[in-house]
């Protein structure tokens, strides 16, 4: 079985000190080479393991044909951003774990070819821009992440007069402030929200749905459906002592002051962020593995992970481990942070942690971390960064106390038509819970865009 | 982008902007503000929405260049836009009849202590007005202050205006004179909200403050903001900006202010070597 091609990547020395890319695309003959793996599978396993059900043997096959406008097409038919899925969803997990390929050896690298694609497709850029006239009813979409962005579009294809409405200054939700610039460059991001765009959506920035224009507003302008996907951007704190201490971040502040207000060029762009040489990381997941690289790129000297449980239960996908672990980010492994100290002037000076052990799984099936007793010790630090995990935005809900809520804040829809409550306001991606990944949310929209043309019709 | 109708000068260094925002001022309350972001390399900073028009459209916006964000907008003009502005954010203070209320206001702290004072006074109540600033040239919105007040004191730093001293010294004298006072509204620097709420602890007056930590995107997102009252964890943006003042850890809220010190001080140095260039 040929091998499979791999991206070739920035040398760790070299990238740490940049923000950009990590990763570099297949050239054309890696591309080739790749594709021709492909065994064209009849029953296509690959394209179940997909959420939004991209064509995949049949795209391949266009590579190989070297018709890249045509496999980009085949994509877009099923996916709204290929540039972007190519580079951030868990293949891993997801369309690669099912190639038959894998079963025995490795499977086709079906990311690195879609990413492939959409990079010929938009370097190839003659497009034509045809500025839709829709006449459908008018939508309102809340919120421009990946689910907002999905159903937007679909409905935009549909004859919808689609209105994208966003609380900051520039859609993208995560994909804009959260996920750094080395792992996804916002000029793709810009790109692919510039194609939605040419579909007839029209983009309100810097409106926040809930305070700016309530529901009932909508309604009276005349909106007849709206999606609600406003994400997962409420911050966790530990709750632990010296948490407001200064040098004290959650990483969604660390990450927006870094990617949406472009800290790192501070003085140029205004906005300030403090690294300091020193700084310890809270969670293992990818906002954490994040923000450890982004400190890293800032500038800090020392940068390192505070996790409680071991590597095998770091939530972050293996390859920004990977990625991390090159760029010598250290990995405390089974220590857990139990209090903040801080200095006379109010700034964090250090961490104290307790060692950690496994027991019996808990009821996430993973095992339980067990503080080891009388283990406490401490870690000089200039910043820490709470990177835990996030909650909904209660905001909206807050305002509009129809829409019913889980506990978590959740927004409650319906399993199949993702309606909420309310009739006629759908809601997908992060806000009703669920597997938190790019991908996941794009399918919300999709099901919902379905669900909105039918609720429409009727 | 949010256009500049009307630029009016009310002391040195602070600029009083109307804005062309119909959404905003169509939801906008005493106690809510924007967030407000002058170019792409902008920062965003919040300010209060000090007034409003609802036909017009329009809201007014009061500014003091002390760094470089606010430098960068005093400096456009009337007919220039702001890049982006988003609101109104926060609660909206509670305007309701309550009998007498004493507002303080020290510095640019009458720019939200107007809106309040203003609807406090609409509402049915009887408004005694303390307002301090360094000098009597420093000293905003005068006329507007004294419209809405049934009585009203001044106190500068220097005596050109009104007694000589800290406008606490007035709230202190006036609570040992009079039983009447129903409710406190402070607001103004962190250590003057601090003092007015030791006063007010001592005669046991409910005191409502406005509290301004560093805020990005004022929608509950980034925990930037996050202040201790009543020994919670809040988050100013969305649970206030205005909280009750005898619950506030204003130690912290002054430590977290001066978070960007050096920066700042950074910042400032490059706007003003930019300036220079142009
Ligand atoms: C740092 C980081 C790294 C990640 N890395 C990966 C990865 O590698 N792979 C992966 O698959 N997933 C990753 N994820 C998860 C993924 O980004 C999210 O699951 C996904 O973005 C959720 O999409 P969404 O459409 O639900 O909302 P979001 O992307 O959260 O967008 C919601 C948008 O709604 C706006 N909004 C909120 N409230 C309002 C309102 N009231 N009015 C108007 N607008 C509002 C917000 O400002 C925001 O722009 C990462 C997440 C983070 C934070
Ligand atoms: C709810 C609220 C309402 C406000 N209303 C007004 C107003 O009506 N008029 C007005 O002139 N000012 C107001 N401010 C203060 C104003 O936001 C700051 O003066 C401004 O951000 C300073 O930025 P700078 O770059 O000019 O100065 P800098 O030199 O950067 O900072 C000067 C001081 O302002 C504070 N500050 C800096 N950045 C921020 C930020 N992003 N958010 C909040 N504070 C910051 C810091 O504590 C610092 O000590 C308000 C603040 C809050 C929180
Ligand atoms: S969208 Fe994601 S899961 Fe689907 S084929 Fe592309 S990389 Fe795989
Ligand atoms: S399962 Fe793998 S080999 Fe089979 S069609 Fe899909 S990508 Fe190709
Ligand atoms: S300013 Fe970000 S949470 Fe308040």
């Amino acid at each position: 079985m040929a091998k499979r091609q791999t991206m070739t990547k920035q040398s760790s020395e070299k990238r740490i000190n940049n923000f950009n890319e990590v990763a570099n695309g297949f050239t054309k003959e890696e591309a080739m080479l790749e594709a021709k793996r492909c065994l064209q599978c009849k029953n296509k396993p690959c394209v179940d393991g997909c959420p939004v059900e991209v064509p995949i043997p049949e795209f391949i096959d266009q590579v190989l044909e070297e018709d890249f406008s045509k496999a980009s097409d085949t994509i877009k038919a099923k996916n709204a951003l290929p540039a972007i899925c190519g580079r951030v969803c868990p293949q891993e997990e997801q369309c690669e774990a099912e190639c038959i390929l894998g079963k025995k050896g490795e499977p086709v690298a079906i990311g690195a070819l879609e990413r492939f694609v959409a990079d010929e497709e938009s370097n190839e850029k003659a497009k034509v821009k045809v500025s839709n006239k829709n006449s459908g009813a008018k939508v309102a979409i809340v919120g421009s992440g990946p689910s907002g962005l999905t159903a937007a579009a679909d409905l935009a294809k549909l004859g919808y007069q689609v209105t994208l409405f966003e609380a900051l200054s520039e859609p993208g939700g995560v994909l804009r402030y959260g996920i750094p610039e080395f792992r996804l460059p916002k000029s793709i991001v810009t790109e692919e929200i510039e194609h939605i765009k040419e579909l007839g959506v029209e983009v309100q920035a810097n409106v926040l749905i809930g305070s700016t224009l309530s529901i009932e507003d909508l309604w009276e302008k005349g909106y007849k459906a709206i999606f609600v996907g406003t994400g997962a951007g409420l911050p966790y704190f530990l709750s632990l002592p010296g948490e407001n201490l200064n040098g004290v971040y959650s990483s969604n502040e660390f990450l927006t002051r870094a990617n949406l207000m472009k800290a790192y060029k501070f003085p140029e762009y205004k906005t300030p962020i403090t690294v300091g040489d020193k700084v310890a990381v809270v969670g293992a997941g990818n906002v954490a593995m994040d923000s450890a690289r982004t400190a890293l790129r800032l500038g800090a000297e020392e940068v390192s992970i505070v996790y409680r449980r071991s590597r095998n239960e770091m939530p972050a996908r293996e390859e920004e481990i990977e990625n991390a672990e090159e760029e010598r980010i250290d990995l405390k492994l089974l220590r857990n942070p139990t209090r903040i100290i801080g200095n006379d002037e109010g700034w964090v000076e250090e961490l104290e942690c307790v060692k950690m052990e496994l027991g019996e799984p808990d009821s996430s099936g993973r095992p339980r971390p067990i503080p080891i007793e009388n283990s406490e010790f401490t870690i000089p630090v200039d910043v820490v960064i709470i990177a835990i995990g996030q909650g909904p935005n209660p905001l909206l809900p807050k305002k509009t106390p129809e829409l019913e809520t889980t506990k978590w804040d959740n927004i409650i829809v319906d399993d199949d038509t993702y309606q909420t409550s309310i009739s006629g306001v759908f809601a997908g991606g992060d806000v009703i819970g669920g597997s938190a990944t790019v991908i996941a949310a794009m399918g919300d929209g999709r099901q919902a865009a379905k669900s909105i043309h039918k609720y429409l019709q009727e | 982008m949010a256009k500049i109708l009307d630029k009016r000068d009310l002391a040195p260094e602070i600029d009083l902007f109307t804005i062309d925002a119909p959404l905003v001022a169509q939801k906008a309350q005493p106690g809510h503000f924007v967030i407000v972001r002058a170019s792409e390399t902008g920062e965003r900073i919040p300010l209060t929405i000090v007034d409003y028009n609802r036909d017009e459209g329009t809201i007014d916006l009061v500014i003091q260049a002390v760094g470089c964000s606010t430098i960068e907008l005093c400096n456009l003009e009337q007919g220039d836009e702001f890049l982006d502005l988003l609101g109104p954010l926060g609660e909206p203070i509670e305007i309701k009849e309550i009998g007498t209320v004493v507002c303080v206001a020290g510095g640019l702290g009458v720019a939200p202590v107007y809106p309040k004072a203003k609807y406090l006074k609409e509402a049915g109540n009887k408004i005694i007005s303390i307002v301090g600033a360094q000098t009597e040239e420093m000293l905003i919105m005068k006329d507007e202050m004294e419209e809405v007040s049934d009585e009203i004191y001044f106190a500068t730093d220097d005596g050109t205006l009104g007694e000589k001293g800290f406008v606490t010294n007035i709230l202190d004298s006036l609570l040992d004179e009079r039983d009447e006072v129903d409710e406190v509204v402070a607001v103004g620097p962190a250590v003057m909200m601090k003092a007015a709420c030791e006063v007010t602890t001592e005669y046991d007056i409910d005191t409502i403050v406005s509290l301004n930590p560093i805020m990005i995107d004022g929608t509950g997102m980034c925990g930037g903001c996050r202040v201790t009252v009543d020994g919670e964890r809040l988050f100013a943006c969305v649970d206030g900006p205005a909280f009750d003042g005898h619950a506030v850890d204003f130690e912290e809220l002054m430590m977290r202010q001066s978070h960007y010190e050096d920066e700042e001080e950074e910042a400032e140095h490059k706007c003003n070597l930019d300036r220079e260039v142009e």
